[in-house]
Order: structure tokens, then C-alpha cells, then sequence
């Protein structure tokens, strides 16, 4: 069985709790003997009603519960998120089971299931089960209002009891909220989580927590253990319901994810305040200034107040994010925005993947076989129902979905019809900056021209190139943009052709936040790799390609792209801003004319 | 006898059964609100007087942080009596983050119970009072403690919650060592007896204090663990009596003489001469636990179940925390390579050895 990871040592103790029996029996004749009460019938109603509700949502909520077993490599829990099948779990769950499971649901039904996407360091995975249209699944909640106090449930099938694939179900509250407990070396890190009274269990790992609506609060993972064993203690705690919606996109998309660190610690003052103990020299964080004694004050605007703050706040955001990060020097504030380093090397994670990270490597011992990866097999060992559901890619846990989710936006991305017309002419844009005097735009297949107050720039694809790479030509200009219209050519390519014939390999990031809006609005991104250049385009839910992050090569600066009201005046090829930025720092802000 | 065995609460008279369901129902008339509602209200308000305290300790079974309860606006707090507070400094946080170094004031040593003191003004805290009055089986809790150690800073300790499942006279031990409170507790349903516990606050969902999470104790009958909490009349004598200086002396010396040793396990040592004479066996003695099991002459004791052991002082150290009812695993060397030995379950005295 698969047992959750505890935070304290166990010791083996018989323990059966003697009060547990009577209080059932009281509950039995408190159920047997409601009258001789004088209370009024009115409140009775109220307390029947509530007990509905539960009944209601406990219903709900145990349709979406998933039973997962794995045979001899034990088992536990998950819960269903879509209609088409995907559900979350834990890491610890799938990496003994392998990439082919057995699922259960409560409609008494087993399905086959395939692994998605890992967090080896959240502890998080999501698999999706197969074999009918459209599955019950719960809504993902925001688990920052949850409070202490608030009723939730555990769902899931602890001590692998559910055989008869009926979950099991447990009550209780959140004892507290933004609870920070320790990762094993990298591995099993539980930031800004959930701890319940609600019993989490060996087998209740990567089933639902639910509030009292029966909605997701979180993905119960977690116990404190000590005295008595690997049993309930009342101490149980879950993987928090927004870490995972910061993390779903990465996931659905096949990857191997990787957590982020700002490459700095800290520590607490005499005085109490977080500030930066040591920084790695060779990081973004230190390129866009912070520095030793900087006291740390907010990051991706949640207030830093402790260490464990820290670590909370950083701990539920996955590599690769640009988050706004505020310090403090010599009383002055000074916002920046960062490129969120990864905590490993790609290789690394592979290895955390495998379960070998820190063991001697088997290979290296003549005549050893080394032991099989249930989580990189052969094609050729999995069963036929999965064979088609799962591609091996260096980096990631299934590419197969990376397809599926870069087909998904593709189709996104058709929604925004171009007209046969507006394909053959050359996009023209003129207005004026934000910073004063007017500019024009000429963006076609073959060339690119910017006129500025400060002069003109042009981008111009030779002959000679054209049968050469895609980006064959492309520079910095103009100058101080870090390659504004290398950027906008690339863009309007995408808009044009779609990401699957830009030259190049084109994948799907994940999802991000959108630098520009104060929302957590997150947006899909799609991240292009071609010769030396590299892009990041970000997708609205509408299809707008409305944010680029492009870099010339790899020791470039970035060229940002942020577009405002694409479509609003106009093809939707046409904005009403674009903010350019080098480096994090501002090139021009463009304010178009109508009807250009 | 008063502690609760599965046997003897069953048994019980019929009218704490109709007693016991009349509350419970009449519990059930205050509907639970989907948000939380009145426990997010009543936890976040206790925990506000509730303090995390850190102190000596941090080897197994003693652990260096508990939880501390304010009774007074300038500083006063209730806690366990244990070695954790018996430091130097013990560091007392609250809530918001605040910290203070508190100091002991007194100790009750008959109900175990410590007071500290912080300096400050204004502190939220729950008075005591030598009448409140006792809670009904049934009534249903929130227990409030710094469980775990896992809230720090300005973190808001763990709340669990429960229903009183019982009020019974503690008879409770660890190990050797008798509880000496031997007068009435609330036998709570959550599990409570856990480390960073002892010290913890009981409330009603109304919100009103009615008593202190107790240590990590078995219960001495049946050595199952207990979750239980001495009522708040009882802290409010203790507390008034460590204030006027008084002491209220423990009970004639509990301690019993251990209700096993090496010597009922069939196990003779060499002799003891040194500080660290190694555990090897000399004689096993016939038709007991030592013989059924396998142990043999010149066996050498290493570990007693994951412990290491490397002298015979150590073994006892050992031995002292186990009960009988406790598993017992010894590792020995013999001829060179490490043998398992199970010894099975401890027996009481009483108990003849069956032989296998």
C-alpha cells in the first residue's frame, strides 16, 4: 500500500482508540431517540435540512473519487477534474504505479487510466482515465478563502479499503491554512497547504479534500505520524487547491514540472524583517538588482511577513514564471519582475522521476541490470488500451499530451478567422508613442519596417536566406528593444500559419499568468524553439495572441510584447496599445489610430 | 475503577445513556454553517489567546515545544508541567507573531500544572474561575494546540474537533512514571495526545474555555493513549495556589515498581560492574519469554526494536518506557552477524508464558 510521506518518525504501537465505540453508540440512540426534546420544530427542520446538504454533497462529491490500484505496487487515491477524464493525484501515488493504471469509480465501474503530467517536488500528478465521454468531476475552488474552522471532507480510499470501489468518506474542519511542511531534499515539498482533522490515511493520498459545498479545496497527501504508526492523528494536510490550478496547465501538457526559486535565501532580522541572506550571482533575480540585505516585502503580490512566508508563496509557483517581486533598500521600495529559476537540472528531475535521485547508479555495476522505470517504459510492456495514449520524451512524464493540448489551442487559435485579403497584404499601423512623436509599422512575410522619432529600423528576409532558417536575418532592432520587430514578424507568422508550420520546434509551456493585467488570469502558452531564437507566445481564451517573450539567442535580453485591444477597432490583427519592454525595462508604449 | 475501558462504559447505567443522548441531540439543534461560521469565529478568537511555547527537551518522547493557555491581560499562562518548560528561556509566541521570553512563576505539582509569565499589557486571555462548571459528556469541543510544532510565526496553532466523550478520574502512566493527577479529566473523541499538545486549550463551540489538553499519557489500565483534558475548575485551583505561593503537594508517591524487568523476561545480564557494561547474556532462564523466543547464553544485546542500545544501562533506559502490552523486538550478535529476536507482546507479571 501506498503509504503518504510522514513528517515525524514512526514507531510501530498497538493503538485502538477506546472511546471511539461508545461515542457510536451514542450517535446510534441520539439517531434512535430524537423525541423528548422540546425544541421547536422549526430548528429540527434546519438541522435536517443541513444534513441533506451534507448528504448532497457527499454524493456529488464521492462520484468524482477516484480508487486507484496498482497491483503490488500498492495504490491510493485521485479525483476527477473534467468531463473528459483528468484527475489529479499524487506523485507518490503514480511513481510505484507505473504509466498504465487501474481506476475505480463509485459507478462500480474499473477504467483504464494513463499518466499525464509530475511534480515530483509538489507531490502532485494528473492522469486521465479513458473508456466514456463524459465523467463526473468536482470544480477546483479558490483555497485562499478557506479559513480555519470551515467543515471539509475527505474522499478517497484509505488502507485501500474501497474493493468494492464505494470511497470512503471522513468529516472534519481545516485545523489551519498556509501550513509550510518540509520536503524530503527536494522531494515532497507541502507549501502554503491545507492541514484537516478530517483522517488522511495510507490510500487517502491524491484523493479530494472538499469544503462544504463539494467543491476541491485541495489533494490530501500528507500526515503527521508518530507514536502509534503510519495512522490517522488528527495532524493530516493537503497540497493547496491553487498550487494545483498554478500547476494544471504544466501538467495536462505531459511535462516533468519543476518548482521555482527566486536563487536567493533569506533569512529573519534582529528586527524581524525578511532579507536576502545570499544570491546566486548568475541569476535573473540578482541581473534585475536584488542584492544581500534587500529586505524582501512582496512576491507575486502576496506580502512576505516569514521565512515561512517565503517559502509558502514560492513553493506553490512552478519554473519558468515572471512574477513581480517588491524589496526594499534604505527605506526605498523598488519593484521587479523575474524569471523564476527551477530548483533542478532537467536531469535531475528525470532522476527524482525514476526514484533513483541519491541512489548509486545500477548501471554502472557490470553485470547488473538496471531496474526497470515503471515510469519510462517500453512501449512494447504496456497494455494495448494505453500503447496509443503515451509517447517518451526526455522532460516529460507523456508528450502524447503535449499534442493534445497543442492541438486544443491551435483550435483556439483558428477561431480568429483571417480574411484572404488581409493574408496577402502588409499589415500597416501608424499612431503616435506614449512618450510623444508618431511611428508606422509595416509587417509583411518577407520584411518588417519600423519609423521612429529616433529613425527607421527594417528587418528584410534575402532570397539567399529564405531557404535557410525561418529566423535567418533577424536583430536586435530596433535598437533597445532586444528585437521588436523579429518579434512582431514572428507573431504575425503564428497568426498567419498557426504554431505547427513556423520552422522550428513548437511545444506547449503550460499555462502563465498574464504580465499585464493585475488578474491571476492565466493563459495558455505555447513556446517556439528556431535556430538561436526562442519565443513564448501567450493565448487569451478567446484565441488573441495577446503577450510574446522573445529572445534573439541564448545570452539575449528579452523583447516583451503586450498587447491591448486586439480586434477591438478592426481585423484582430490590429491593437489599440502595444507595450514593448527590453529586459523587464520599458522600449515605448504604441497607441494606435483607428482604422489603420 | 473510573478509567474508561470499552467494557466498563458500556455498562454504564441507563440513565447517562438517556443523559448522554439528550445532550447529544440537543447538540445536534445548533446547525453547522457551510463556512465554517461559528467555529472560524470561535477558533480564530481562542487561538488568539493560546500561545506556542518552545523550550528544553527535543529528544524522544520528550518534545521541547507544547502550548500555553493566557489567563491574565498582564501575561499569565497555564501549561503542562514537563520538561519542556523546565529551561532557562522558554519562548512563548503568540498569533500575531509577537514573541516573549517567559519566565516559571510556580508549579502545582498534585494536577502537573506550570505558570509562566510574559510581560505585557492588554493580552487577550481567558479568565479562570474555581466555578466553572463541569461540561456534559456529549458537548461537543475544539481543541486548540500547538500540535505538531507545525505552526510557526505568526501562524494560528491547530484546531481539531471533538465531542467530551467521557469524565472519568485519570489513571495514566508513561512508562514507569504514574501521572500524579489522579482527580476527574474530559476523555475527548479527537485525538489530542500528541506531541506539542500538552498545554493545549479546550472550548466549547460557544466558544467558553473549559479545560487544558493534557500530556502524552497511556492510560495505565488498558495503555492505550489518552486524549484527555483537566477542567478548568481544577487549573483555577491550581492556578490560585501557585499565585499565593502555596503548593499543593503530590499525592503520596505513585510510582509503582515497574510491572516488569529482565528478569520476569528470563533474561540475566553479566553483571553490571562499569558505567558501560555491555548487554550480554549470561543465562536465559528456563520456560520463559527470553527462552520461548530463541535468546541464547552470550548473546549481545544491540538494539531494543529501532533503539540502539550499547550498555545495559541503556537496555534499562529502554526497557523503562515500555508497558506491558507493548511489542518487544531485541537485535542481538551472535556469532557475528546480527539475529532478530521477537519476544512478542509484554506480559504483565501475572501472566504465565505460553509456550509456543
Amino acid at each position: 500500500m501506498q503509504q503518504p510521506p510522514s513528517s515525524h518518525s514512526t514507531r510501530k504501537t498497538v493503538c485502538r482508540n477506546p472511546v471511539m465505540l461508545p461515542v457510536m453508540l451514542i450517535v446510534l440512540f441520539a439517531v434512535q431517540q430524537p423525541v423528548g426534546l422540546s425544541a421547536d420544530n422549526d430548528t429540527f427542520a434546519q438541522v435536517l435540512a443541513a444534513q441533506q446538504e451534507r448528504i448532497r454533497t457527499i454524493a456529488t462529491a464521492a462520484k468524482t473519487s477516484v480508487s486507484i490500484f496498482a497491483g503490488s505496487s500498492g495504490g491510493g487515491s485521485g479525483v476527477l477534474i473534467s468531463p473528459d477524464g483528468y484527475a489529479l493525484t499524487n506523485f507518490h501515488v503514480v511513481q510505484p504505479a507505473g504509466i498504465a493504471m487501474r481506476c475505480g469509480l463509485n459507478d462500480g465501474k474499473i477504467y483504464d487510466a494513463v499518466l499525464v503530467g509530475l511534480d515530483p517536488t509538489g507531490d502532485l500528478a494528473v492522469i486521465k482515465l479513458l473508456g466514456k465521454d463524459i465523467f463526473p468531476y468536482a470544480s477546483i475552488a479558490d483555497s485562499d478563502t478557506v479559513s480555519v474552522g470551515d467543515t471539509c471532507y475527505t474522499i478517497g480510499n484509505p488502507f485501500l479499503l474501497a474493493t468494492d470501489l464505494q470511497p470512503s468518506v471522513s468529516a472534519g474542519i481545516v485545523s489551519g491554512v498556509h501550513r509550510y511542511q518540509f520536503p524530503a531534499g527536494t522531494l515532497l515539498e507541502y507549501a502554503d497547504c491545507l492541514q484537516v482533522d478530517a483522517a488522511i490515511n495510507p490510500g487517502n493520498s491524491g484523493g479530494g479534500l472538499f469544503n462544504a459545498g463539494g467543491d476541491l479545496i485541495g489533494i490530501n497527501g500528507r500526515a503527521s505520524f508518530e507514536k502509534r504508526g503510519r495512522i490517522n492523528v488528527g495532524a493530516g494536510y493537503a497540497i493547496s487547491a491553487n498550487q494545483v490550478r498554478n500547476f494544471l496547465g504544466i501538467l495536462k501538457g505531459g511535462h516533468l514540472a519543476d518548482h521555482a526559486t527566486l536563487a536567493a535565501t533569506v533569512a529573519t532580522s534582529a528586527d524581524g524583517r525578511v532579507v536576502v541572506s545570499d544570491i546566486l550571482e548568475s541569476s535573473d533575480t540578482w541581473r534585475k538588482g536584488l542584492r544581500i540585505d534587500d529586505e524582501i516585502i512582496e512576491i507575486a503580490g502576496k506580502n512576505v511577513r516569514s521565512v515561512n512566508s517565503f517559502k509558502n508563496i514560492l513553493g506553490t509557483l512552478p519554473a519558468g514564471w515572471r512574477i513581480p517581486v517588491v524589496y526594499r533598500r534604505e527605506g526605498r521600495p523598488t519593484e521587479i519582475f523575474v524569471e523564476l529559476a527551477g530548483v533542478h537540472t532537467p536531469a535531475m528531475l528525470n532522476e527524482l522521476m525514476a526514484g533513483r535521485r541519491g541512489k548509486p547508479s545500477a548501471q554502472n555495476k557490470p553485470g547488473n541490470k538496471p531496474k526497470p522505470n515503471p515510469l519510462a517504459p517500453d512501449l512494447k510492456d504496456l497494455p494495448d488500451t494505453i500503447r496509443k495514449f503515451y509517447e517518451r520524451r526526455f522532460g516529460y512524464a507523456n508528450f502524447f499530451f503535449n499534442r493534445i493540448e497543442l492541438e486544443r489551442v491551435q483550435r483556439t487559435l483558428e477561431q480568429k478567422k483571417i480574411s484572404s485579403e488581409d493574408r496577402e497584404s502588409t499589415w500597416r499601423y501608424q499612431g503616435h508613442l506614449e512618450a510623444g512623436g508618431s511611428f508606422t509599422i509595416e509587417l509583411n512575410d518577407q520584411s518588417a519596417k519600423i519609423s521612429l522619432p529616433t529613425g527607421i529600423s527594417r528587418w528584410e528576409q534575402t532570397v539567399a536566406d529564405a531557404g535557410l532558417a525561418a529566423e535567418a536575418g533577424f536583430d536586435a532592432s530596433p535598437p533597445g528593444s532586444g528585437g521588436m520587430l523579429a518579434a512582431l514578424t514572428m507573431w504575425r507568422r503564428l497568426l498567419l500559419k498557426g504554431p505547427k508550420n513556423l520552422g522550428g520546434r513548437i511545444t506547449y509551456w503550460g499555462q502563465q499568468p498574464l504580465y499585464s493585467t493585475t488578474t491571476n488570469q492565466l493563459a495558455d502558452v505555447l513556446e517556439l524553439t528556431t535556430g538561436s531564437c526562442r519565443a513564448k507566445f501567450f493565448v487569451d481564451t478567446f484565441g488573441n495572441v495577446i503577450q510574446v517573450t522573445f529572445f534573439l539567442g541564448s545570452s539575449s535580453t528579452s523583447c516583451d510584447l503586450y498587447f491591448k485591444g486586439l480586434g477591438e477597432r478592426g481585423p484582430y490583427w490590429q491593437p489599440t496599445h502595444l507595450t514593448v519592454t527590453n529586459d523587464g525595462g520599458r522600449f515605448a508604449t504604441f497607441i494606435f489610430d483607428a482604422g489603420t | 475503577m473510573g478509567t474508561i475501558t470499552l467494557r466498563n462504559m458500556c455498562c454504564r447505567s441507563r440513565s447517562l445513556e438517556f443523559f448522554v443522548t439528550l445532550t447529544v441531540a440537543l447538540l445536534a439543534y445548533c446547525p453547522t454553517s457551510a463556512r465554517g461560521g461559528d467555529v472560524t469565529s470561535v477558533s480564530v478568537d481562542a487561538a488568539s489567546r493560546v500561545t506556542k511555547l518552545y523550550g528544553a527537551g527535543g529528544i524522544r518522547g520528550l518534545e521541547s515545544y507544547q502550548t500555553g493557555i493566557l489567563v491574565s491581560s498582564s501575561g499569565h499562562i497555564i501549561t503542562v508541567l514537563s520538561t519542556a518548560i523546565d529551561s532557562e528561556a522558554i519562548d512563548c509566541v503568540l498569533d500575531d507573531g509577537r514573541r516573549y521570553t517567559a519566565s516559571l512563576i510556580g508549579v502545582d505539582l498534585r494536577r502537573e500544572l506550570a505558570v509562566l509569565k510574559i510581560d505585557g499589557d492588554d493580552l487577550p486571555h481567558f479568565k479562570l474561575s474555581t466555578d466553572s462548571p463541569r461540561q456534559a459528556v456529549g458537548t461537543r469541543v475544539l481543541a486548540l494546540s500547538n500540535l505538531f510544532g507545525v505552526a510557526v510565526g505568526d501562524e494560528r496553532v491547530s484546531v481539531q474537533h471533538g465531542v467530551i466523550a467521557a469524565q472519568v478520574p485519570l489513571r495514566a502512566r508513561r512508562g514507569s512514571h504514574e501521572a500524579a493527577y489522579r482527580g476527574d479529566v474530559y476523555i475527548l473523541d479527537c485525538t489530542t495526545n500528541n506531541p506539542g499538545s500538552p498545554g493545549g486549550c479546550l472550548v466549547t463551540w460557544q466558544g467558553l474555555f473549559i479545560g487544558m489538553l493534557g500530556k502524552e499519557l497511556r492510560s495505565s489500565q488498558n495503555a492505550t493513549w489518552l486524549s484527555y483534558a483537566i477542567p478548568a475548575n481544577e487549573l483555577a485551583i491550581g492556578f490560585e495556589m501557585i499565585l499565593r505561593g502555596q503548593t499543593d503537594q503530590a499525592l503520596p508517591d505513585q510510582k509503582q515498581s515497574p510491572d516488569f524487568d529482565l528478569q520476569s523476561l528470563g533474561l540475566i545480564l553479566v553483571p553490571d560492574l562499569l558505567n558501560l557494561t555491555p548487554p550480554f547474556v549470561e543465562a536465559v532462564t528456563q520456560d520463559t519469554l527470553a527462552a520461548v523466543s530463541g535468546l541464547q547464553i552470550d548473546d549481545l544485546v544491540v538494539a531494543i526494536g529501532d533503539r540502539t542500545v550499547t550498555s545495559q544501562r541503556g537496555l534499562r533506559e529502554e526497557l523503562s518506557r515500555l508497558i506491558p502490552g507493548d511489542p518487544i523486538q531485541l537485535s542481538v550478535v551472535r556469532n557475528g552477524s546480527i539475529v532478530l529476536i521477537d519476544l512478542g507482546l509484554i506480559p504483565s507479571i501475572a501472566e504465565p508464558v505460553r509456550k509456543k
